[in-house]
């Protein structure tokens, strides 16, 4: 029964350049995670390994750090959408007593410009002994300000009279333009051929712990507490930054509030705070307010779509055409997925532009572009399904090219009973109010890799895994504790982890859902392997090959024999003094890419207030091979619920007139509420020979238009514009009765 | 719906009400306070700091003091001006970190902290106005190593992802199962309408939350 060994091809750094070489290793099978039905670990539900830390209040977050002689860190914010600083001077400022050090545009003309162009945008920074003095000293400098014209709203900044957002470009980028076949020749086929404009707003990420940081520099060197998505990226952006080895700078992250899409980087608050620590000499703790998090943190750009869509009388979708644009405040892109979302449409054009306007720059937020392509795409498909007269289900049947999402879809319409408890004619209900039922797909990519890691083994059975991941909130800590002691036939407190520190080793980012199809073939790869290297030392005792023995339930033994046996701590002292020790990383076969996701929910509709109510959701996930269930769910259950939020009540309103932002705060910035969330029913559509997919991106996708439809199909009234608020909904029905 | 009603939070209006029976809000306080009201009503509680000298911030206008805060049990001095809030000073000055600034307006209970029996926003609480009241903190409500029932629950159902919010809810769970054990999920839902959660773990809170409601039904 000897293990057999498989070939793999992985790319290894050497001297700066990448090579690719080939490695043996054990081959565990289709998906790479053996008989899942054998396994103690693996796919199996576990609570979290930091979940005692975290309700104890134990667990010490960025936020929570204290150091000796630790000052407070506060930034300056421009108060206008668009200025120039004629003059700014601090020594009012400097004069309080207990502030420390003050950093004004001169000091780091790369963080700061005197030039504002949005209401929020780093100015100035302070360090005091408490947040209050800090307080304090912000209002004690004094800013002369050239106020200047501005724009706030993508429809006006289109204009070419607006003002402009940046003096050397317009405010309007270049087109960026996708197209396949014929899309004249397309619509000249078409029986239907239907056009709409569908809106969505900007979304704020809300991460519970604001962004921050605690510096402290001893010499050159830095060490960082940051609450990030990234370790590396942090200490990457720092170094180069200050112009230090990144051998120089250490960042930790043990616990972290929540990020979603928006803590890559050091960031300029994270420049800000080692730039003050090191001005001052001693440690600074710097976390923004949550208005800041609002004002300038990255947000989801909003999207305006007109799209027109043509189909052949049997429900053949036959050509796209979308032109499309979004605001992503003075920076990035709001482009939104370049192709047509889902559907195999054989002729097609795509043009979108991203539009400057002098407000907060956007950051990836979970699922870039897809939601808001996604709302349209599925709410045109309902549009055309009644058009037709067909069965909304069905005409995405036939022109999905997934056969997984078609398979997911048929799975969720027979759990909520499309056929059987959905009125197939809208507005079909008596009584004030109506409910619906609607349906939404997402498709994401994902997939892994960009991970390495390391395990000792050492003689008294002790087992370290160390990776520089970071756990977000996402479970990632309890994850490689699961794969490792699976490996080893430990138990999962049995094994010593760390992450989130740079002084372990690479791993990128926490984000694209590709954290745990990442992490797991690098930790499963690196104790994999070095479990042979403990077996090599062991086998000739029993006079087998490696590849014969059995790692399983604190024992290794011959898996053709089983009496053949010794304990774990029996097996590793026979290693003497020398630890084994392994540096590995992720391997390929074990995750995979790209997965469908699909949302039924069912909706009430009060017609006399437009309220609307999500009551019940029915979400189809894959993951290929799960690893662990439970946190699975809660993420299932988290991306619904965000999605909800972003179609029912989140938006940024900018106040034209003045440039500011008028609801940065979690009151007048509408979140969901316990009272609001509706029952979540999750399917799973298993594909464990595909191993590893992440879930956190999929699972917010389809939300806000399944809702839509589920509008639709209780009142008749389509929306389409985001969040669904009453207001919204009462005019769609004046509108329906007006007919 | 997105709208959370007031009646529905932890106590808002009453937690910052002054023993001689006046009314403060912090927002009221500070606003409406000049600096001889601050002194007239936090000199009573001063203790003399142990250096038993103004600070260089007295000197300058800006009062601190040293007062004591009963946490968990335990008293602790801590120097505060008028203005430090409950949060801050737990935070900051006594690292007891458990409760969390998340919006610092009132508007997400991750802060919250019982006060003399009662759930009270922290970074709605004004440090000096929690003299002599006893406060607990998600740090109190475990018996040594033995989790309260609801931590249990909320360990066992992953209640919890990124975890910031977590110690608010604990807090509003307590409340709400030490004043009703065997609440509806609807009681339940709106026990908690005053925390927060980004990440999305109500449904497991929920769970949560009725299974531990269960479990002390039974003596825990």
């Amino acid at each position: 029964m000897q293990q057999k060994m498989k070939t793999v091809t992985i790319t290894i750094q050497e001297d700066g350049e990448p090579r690719e070489i080939e490695i043996q290793v054990p081959d565990t099978g289709e998906g790479g995670w053996g008989d899942l039905s054998k396994n103690t670990y693996i796919n199996k539900p576990h609570t979290r390994v930091d979940a005692v830390d975290k309700v104890t209040g134990r667990a010490k977050y960025t936020a929570d750090i204290k150091l000796p002689g630790l000052l407070y860190g506060r930034i300056l914010r421009s108060a206008h959408p668009r200025a120039r600083i004629n003059r700014i001077d601090a020594t009012r400022a400097m004069a309080l007593p207990g502030v420390s050090v003050v950093v004004l545009p001169n000091d780091d003309p790369e963080v700061f410009s005197r030039e504002c162009r949005f209401a929020g945008q780093e100015i100035a920074a302070v360090a005091a002994t408490t947040p209050e003095v800090a307080e304090d000293a912000l209002h004690a400098i004094d800013v002369d300000y050239e106020v200047l014209p501005f724009v706030v709203d993508e429809d006006a900044a289109r204009d070419p009279d607006a003002a402009q957002v940046h003096s050397d470009r317009g405010n309007v980028g270049e087109p960026r333009v996708g197209e396949q076949g014929d899309i004249a020749a397309g619509f000249a086929q078409a029986d239907v051929t239907l056009e709409a404009t569908f809106r969505c707003q900007v979304q704020s990420h809300i991460a519970l712990e604001t962004h921050g940081n605690v510096c402290q520099w001893e010499g050159d060197k830095l060490t960082v507490w940051a609450s990030t998505q990234g370790v590396f990226s942090v200490r990457g952006e720092l170094a180069g930054h200050f112009g230090i080895p990144e051998t120089n700078v250490r960042v930790i992250t043990e616990f972290m509030g929540g990020g979603f899409g928006a803590k890559f980087g050091a960031r300029k608050e994270g420049v800000i705070c080692a730039l003050l620590a090191r001005k001052a000499g001693a440690p600074v703790k710097l976390m923004l307010t949550r208005k800041e998090e609002h004002l300038a943190t990255g947000n989801r750009p909003s999207a305006v779509q007109h799209v027109k869509l043509g189909a052949t009388s049997d429900g053949k979708l036959v050509a796209y055409e979308r032109s499309n644009y979004g605001t992503p405040g003075v920076a990035g892109s709001a482009n939104i997925p370049g192709a047509p979302y889902l559907y195999e449409i054989p002729n097609y054009r795509i043009e979108q532009t991203s539009v400057f306007t002098n407000a907060g720059p956007m950051a990836a937020q979970r699922a870039p572009g897809h939601p808001q392509a996604a709302f349209a795409m599925e709410s045109m498909m309902d549009e055309m399904a009644e058009a037709l007269g067909m069965d909304p289900i069905d005409i995405r049947q036939m022109n999905d090219p997934n056969e997984a999402r078609r398979n997911m879809v048929a799975m969720g319409a027979e759990h909520i009973g499309w056929k059987t408890r959905r009125s197939a004619t809208p507005n079909s209900g008596t009584g004030r109010i109506k409910t619906g039922m609607g349906v939404g797909s997402a498709r994401w990519g994902g997939g892994g890799g960009r991970t390495q890691a390391e395990c000792t083994i050492n003689p008294d059975g002790s087992v370290q895994v160390k990776c520089g991941t970071q756990d977000i909130g996402t479970g990632t800590l309890t994850l490689v504790h699961m794969v490792a002691a699976e490996e080893f036939g430990l138990k999962m407190e049995d094994i010593d982890v760390g992450i989130g520190d740079t002084n372990y080793p690479y791993s990128g980012g926490s984000g694209g859902s590709t954290t745990a199809a990442s992490v797991s073939p690098a930790i499963k790869g690196t104790t994999m392997l070095a479990k042979l290297e403990l077996f090599k030392k062991i086998a000739p005792r029993f006079g087998v090959e490696p590849g014969e023995l059995v790692a399983s339930d604190g024992n290794v033994f011959v898996g053709s024999d089983p009496s053949k046996s010794m304990t774990w701590q029996q097996a590793t002292a026979q290693l003497g003094d020398e630890p084994i020790f392994f540096h590995g990383q992720w391997l390929p076969g074990y995750s995979d890419s790209g997965v469908p996701g699909v949302h039924f929910v069912e909706v009430s509709v009060d017609t006399e207030t437009g309220l609307v109510k999500v009551d019940r959701v029915v979400a189809v996930h894959n993951s290929g091979m799960i690893l662990n269930p439970l946190t699975w769910a809660s993420q299932v259950n988290g991306g619904v619920l965000m999605g909800i939020g972003y179609g029912m009540y989140e938006n940024r309103i900018m106040d034209p007139a003045t440039g500011y932002m008028v609801n940065a705060n979690l009151e007048d910035y509408k979140l969901m509420g316990s009272t609001d969330i509706p029952e979540i029913e999750i399917l799973r559509y298993d594909e464990p020979e595909r191993g590893v997919i992440g879930i956190g991106e999929p699972a917010t996708i389809p939300t806000p238009g399944a809702i839509a439809n589920a509008i639709y199909n209780a009142c008749g009234a389509r929306i389409r514009d985001m969040p669904f608020t009453p207001d919204k909904v009462l005019s769609a029905l004046a509108a329906v009765k007006e007919g | 719906m997105a709208d959370r009603h007031d009646e529905a939070r932890p106590d808002a209006s009453s937690h910052s009400e002054s023993k001689s029976g006046t009314r403060f809000t912090r927002r009221g306080f500070l606003k409406g306070a000049g600096a001889s009201a601050v002194t007239a009503a936090v000199a009573p509680a001063i203790l003399v700091s142990e250096a038993g000298t103004a600070s260089a911030q007295e000197a300058e206008g800006v009062m601190s003091a040293t007062i004591s805060l009963d946490v968990n049990g335990q008293s602790h001095n801590v120097e505060v001006e008028a203005r430090t809030t409950l949060a801050d000073a737990l935070r900051d000055r006594l690292e007891i970190t458990g409760p969390k600034v998340v919006c610092d307006k009132g508007e997400c209970g991750a802060c919250t902290v019982e006060m003399d029996g009662k759930l009270v926003f922290s970074c709605m609480t004004l440090a000096m106005d929690a003299q002599g009241r006893k406060i607990e903190t998600v740090e109190g409500m475990a018996d040594g190593d033995n989790l309260h029932p609801i931590q249990e629950a909320f360990v066992e159902k992953d209640a919890l992802m990124c975890g910031f919010c977590t110690p608010g809810f604990l807090m509003s769970s307590k409340s709400l199962l030490d004043a009703n054990d065997n609440p509806t999920p609807e009681e339940v839902r709106e026990g908690l309408s005053g925390n927060i959660c980004r990440c999305g773990t109500y449904p497991h809170v929920f769970e949560a939350v009725m299974s531990a409601a269960e479990k002390m039904r039974k003596g825990g």
